[in-house]
């Protein structure tokens, strides 16, 4: 599988050839709490790297989406309209956000390492 | 001094605790060039002064009777329930703040939960927030939360809207960058041919008023398809008291409806404070300005009611939040909901009936005065009514003179209605008192 | 305790109020109006008598925390007691029965009304002229902020930025979103104040305004708002202030010397006027005499001894809302001013800032204080680090449970697990006290039974209330039962 990358807005992704899956953290989803919305993008939506594509909600505090790569998104993750807490429970699995088709290399991305240092020293 | 607590020896005291010898230190961080020798104004009053100089100030403004004010214009004088003033000046209710702690709030929260369902019921549409300041600026929230929707950056005014809630939106499109048309129909009315033509897909919202501020019933179900078709919304504002007669905005598909309510149990008050109401279809309801009351359950499975989707305010979303608007006008969404739950659909009925036949029996009278004439005579209205007459100044100032709060000259606003005067009736209008105008108008 | 919806309780068969009778020939509606205008199910409102109706709501009165019960310390709200006389004033029908379209020779004590309170609000604060129009203070934000966007672009200045500190009401943010200006934000120092380094680092050409609490959101005075002054004009931007916390500094000093060009105000913090369970409030807007031409329309003028409105302001924003103002709210705050003079509101924000600093000290050894004494009106205090993970929301309730409605928590943002308390100048050193105790007495729960306190509150009509379910399934309003 191949390797999880993330940004220093708590985005990651994880790329498959030319796809990539794209989510939020496990910091990023405990310092929300409890998610109660996303307002994801449609089908067919041109990203850009670093361009907000969303928002995510819990009931105290709303945050933008960052895309971390630039592509046009493939796949929704319909479950999360009805199951919001999917992001809360398994952030890095069934609370997937979007899949994207990917143009260009992205850049600037975050090993897991890199991002667990970013994160505490933010927090 | 007056609403003041403490003691000389209870300051005495706290300063001790604090360890401080006079208040002085307890200032110490402000520039001794910014201290103020001492606050520019005369020393206090007590009560009685006090409001003599408020009593006195008080009767210096005159006022119309009830019975022989005809003037509207957006603020009538309608029966107020002694039930309104007596909820709305308990204590519990108008001392209390916001109900960010829902637990000591239910009484709070459950009122706005009644109102939101409330308007949500008279204008037929899915969801209705906690209120807002007036009329004018439910029409601006509304016309922002439309160019947010649509991506699209002007709003069409269509016919005869408040000229106020026109001024007033033009300012909040400044500021949020988007333009504003208008469209005022060669009749009173607009018809769906002239709107079509001033239409197109760069147009985020329709916005008219129903009935508009001439008083008369506008093609609403033809405007919003007009509006649909150009994948544009329809905003209606509408009168809370007609909608008893009228269709509903949820009815003929508009999009959002807002309205000032302060003909539902408020006084004039010279112009405030009334409060604005705005409801939405559900798709909406994230766009949404300010609060909204929801239904939640403790750990007891007891039902009790929140403040919900804050995520939409400014409190969390700052400078990306639907609205500015943090406090709203809740304690007049109380008296709304107060006067609408005494009222019923069967009182509402009542009043909106009693009006128009008034109104119409009134602008008959009138209307058989030589020098009076329907200033659109094709038009239909409910309960406030176009006339042109000439001169129409000297009649206003004649009727004050007799104790009649005539029209509202509607060339005040508008050139090309220069002699158009707007008479209003509501249930306070007694037949005796419209016999009163007709003679006086002779 | 729960009380059912108003729609529960209505009974179908009920008949409505006794109403007038037209009393002229009734037209059925259908006899004057097109068949397609007319509504085609009546509305769904309840049913009730007013026996019924005023039960249900002197009931749902019951449920609420009000000043008139409780001792309300909620942080930048300045929730003092209201004065029973200005609702006297307010209902007087001079007032309350006047239409704001009559003659103005009709309204000479309304407009003389507000023009004696826009000189006695310019007095407090040391502005040149004021609006009454605005409805609360995020409008009067806004209202601020569009003179000051209007006085730019007058001198063809074109200035796309608010600075806003991190430390500010959300409002300052959303009003300067509202008229279309990019936020950006400056960092607070350590001590919660403005950092200047950051300030200056932000401050440019571009710089449309600086927007200011003074004091601040935690409390203490921008000791180098001298300073903050100076950069902000050198720049060419204006200074903007936020007139939530003006309850501290009334009769000992004043933001227009300080060099704020533009200052709002909340009648319904400092001068009385009821929060009426989140308004209506009143927002006026004072300015220097350099953006007095782009006040709202109209402005109250007085030529020759008769009082008008004046709508003849070419370069007026215009106006911001319906008719004058909240005219009702306005009477209220004047009735209050003239009660107190300047004597008695010099005093009242002595003991404003008193109190604060006298319960800041008595809590020292309970809460962590992340900036150093003196405070002004009110401080902010750290719910972090008490017994067995206890956090603000548990101190939260607990305080509710006491009787005592609960602080601002969870604000200002830059202070982790935020308690913001505010007394005010009505409070008793007695009901200071015993919010005092009741804080020592949640703290040593949590350290004793922090199951318990996690229950907290129990006597109250309902228990915490799941929030995040209410938001993922919302229900905003009441449906009747068939069609659901």
């Amino acid at each position: 599988m191949a390797e999880r990358k993330y940004t220093a807005s708590h985005e990651w992704i994880v790329r498959a050839g030319d796809s990539a899956t794209i989510g939020i953290s496990d910091f990023a989803q405990a310092q929300l709490g409890d998610v109660v919305f996303l307002e994801l993008p449609a089908k067919g939506a041109k990203l850009k790297a670093g361009e907000s594509f969303g928002v995510i909600e819990s009931v105290k505090a709303a945050s933008d989406l960052y895309s971390p790569v630039t592509g046009t998104v493939l796949e929704i993750n319909e479950k999360l309209t009805k199951n919001p807490e999917l992001v809360n429970s398994d952030p890095y699995g069934e609370g997937w956000l979007v899949k994207l088709q990917v143009e260009g290399e992205p850049e600037g991305l975050l090993t897991e390492s890199e991002y667990k240092a970013t994160a505490a020293a933010d927090h | 001094m007056p609403y003041l607590v403490h003691s000389p020896e209870d300051r005495a005291a706290m300063l001790a605790t604090i360890g401080a010898a006079s208040m002085e230190p307890l200032l110490a961080d402000i520039p001794a060039s910014l201290r103020v020798r001492r606050l520019e104004l005369p020393d206090g009053l007590s009560e009685p002064e006090a409001m003599g100089r408020i009593r006195s100030l008080a009767g210096r403004n005159r006022v119309f009777e009830d019975r022989l004010t005809f003037r509207g214009g957006g603020v009538y004088r309608r029966f107020i329930p002694a039930a309104v003033p007596a909820v709305t000046s308990k204590g519990e209710f108008y001392t209390a703040y916001t109900p960010y702690q829902p637990e000591a709030s239910q009484g709070w929260l459950q009122a706005i939960f009644e109102f939101q369902t409330m308007i949500a019921q008279l204008t037929a549409m899915d969801v209705a927030n906690a209120s807002l300041y007036d009329g004018a600026t439910a029409v601006a929230e509304a016309a922002m939360m439309a160019v947010v929707h649509t991506g699209r950056d002007k709003v069409l005014v269509a016919g005869y809207l408040h000229p106020e809630y026109e001024e007033t939106l033009r300012g909040f499109a400044k500021g949020r960058k988007f333009h504003v048309l208008h469209h005022r129909p060669r009749g009173g009315v607009l018809t769906a041919e002239e709107l079509e033509a001033e239409l197109h897909d760069e147009i985020a919202a329709v916005i008219f008023q129903q009935p508009n501020f001439l008083g008369l019933v506008e093609d609403a179900s033809a405007l919003t398809a007009a509006a649909h078709a150009h994948g544009a919304l329809a905003i209606a504002s509408v009168d809370p008291i007609s909608l008893a007669l009228l269709a509903a905005p949820g009815e003929y598909g508009a999009d959002i409806a807002v309205g000032e309510g302060q003909q539902l149990g408020l006084a004039p008050s010279f112009g405030g404070p009334h409060v604005g109401f705005m409801a939405c279809r559900s798709e909406l309801v994230r766009r949404l300005p300010g609060r909204l009351v929801g239904q939640a359950f403790d750990g007891q499975g007891r039902r009790g009611f929140v403040l919900t989707l804050q995520a939409r305010e400014q409190h969390i979303r700052r400078e990306k939040a639907t609205s500015n608007i943090c406090t709203n006008h809740a304690l007049c969404a109380l008296a709304a909901t107060v006067y609408l739950t005494y009222m019923g659909p069967d009182g509402m009925h009542s009043i909106a009936a009693t009006s128009l036949s008034r109104a119409h029996h009134l602008a008959e009278g009138l209307s058989r005065l030589p020098g009076f004439q329907p200033a659109f005579p094709d038009a239909s209205f409910v309960n406030e009514f176009p006339l042109r007459i000439e001169k129409p100044g000297e009649l206003l100032a004649r009727l004050a003179g007799q104790g009649i709060l005539g029209g509202l000259d509607a060339g005040r606003w508008f050139p090309e209605l220069a002699g158009v005067v707007l008479f209003c009736c509501t249930e306070l209008n007694d037949p005796a008192a419209l016999d009163e105008l007709v003679e006086a108008c002779r | 305790m729960t009380e059912q919806l108003a729609f529960e309780k209505s009974r179908e068969s009920l008949p409505g109020p006794r109403l007038p009778a037209a009393g002229v020939p009734e037209l059925a509606p259908a006899q004057v109006l097109p068949k397609g205008a007319l509504r085609k199910t009546p509305p769904g409102l309840p049913r009730l008598s007013e026996p019924e109706l005023m039960r249900h709501f002197s009931r749902l009165g019951a449920m609420n925390y009000s000043i008139s019960k409780n001792f309300y310390p909620l942080g930048s709200c300045t929730m003092k007691y209201n004065p029973v006389v200005n609702e006297v004033a307010a209902s007087l029908p001079g007032f309350a029965l006047l239409h704001p379209y009559q003659p103005e020779e009709t309204v000479q004590g309304a407009l003389e009304l507000m023009w004696d309170l826009e000189r006695a609000l310019c007095a407090v604060v040391g502005m040149d002229r004021m609006s009454l129009q605005p409805a609360a203070g995020a409008h009067g934000e806004w209202t601020g902020l569009r003179m000051i966007q209007a006085f730019h672009e007058d001198r063809g200045d074109e200035r796309t930025e608010v600075l806003v500190p991190d430390s500010a009401h959300g409002t300052n943010p959303a009003s300067a979103a509202l008229c279309g200006f990019k936020v950006v934000e400056v960092k607070s120092a350590p001590d919660g104040r403005v950092s200047l380094p950051d300030l200056e680092a932000k401050l440019n050409e571009r710089t449309a305004a600086l927007m200011l609490t003074n004091p601040n959101t935690v409390g203490t005075f921008e000791k180098d708002i001298l300073e903050i002054a100076g950069l902000v004009h050198a720049v060419g931007a204006k200074l903007y202030y936020d007139g939530a916390n003006l309850n501290a500094l009334m009769g000992i000093c004043r933001p227009g010397d300080m060099g704020f060009d533009v200052v709002h105000l909340n009648l319904h913090k400092t001068f009385t006027t009821p929060h009426g369970g989140g308004g209506p409030g009143a927002g006026p807007v004072g300015v220097k005499a350099e953006l007095e031409p782009f006040l709202p329309t109209p402005t109250v003028a007085r030529p020759n001894g008769h009082f008008t409105f004046d709508y003849e302001r070419p370069k007026s924003i215009g106006r911001v809302r319906s008719f004058y103002g909240n005219f009702g709210m306005l009477v209220r705050a004047l009735t209050y001013i003239l009660a107190m003079g300047g004597d008695g509101l010099t005093q009242a924000s002595h003991d404003a800032v008193l109190a604060a600093n006298y319960v800041r000290q008595n809590l020292e050894d309970v809460l962590e204080f992340p900036q150093p004494p003196p405070c002004k009106h009110e401080f902010v205090a750290s719910a972090r680090n008490l017994p067995n993970g206890m956090k603000a929301l548990d101190l939260a309730k607990g305080l509710l449970e006491r009787g005592f409605y609960a602080p601002t928590i969870y604000f200002p943002l830059i202070v982790p697990e935020a308690v913001m308390v505010e007394p005010t100048e009505t409070e008793s050193k007695a009901t200071l006290d015993a919010f005092t105790d009741a804080v020592r007495e949640i703290v040593q729960l949590a350290h004793d039974d922090p199951e318990r306190l996690h229950r907290e509150p129990t006597s109250l009509p309902v228990g915490r209330l799941d929030e995040v379910a209410a938001a993922r399934n919302p229900v905003l309003r009441w449906r009747p039962a068939a069609a659901d």
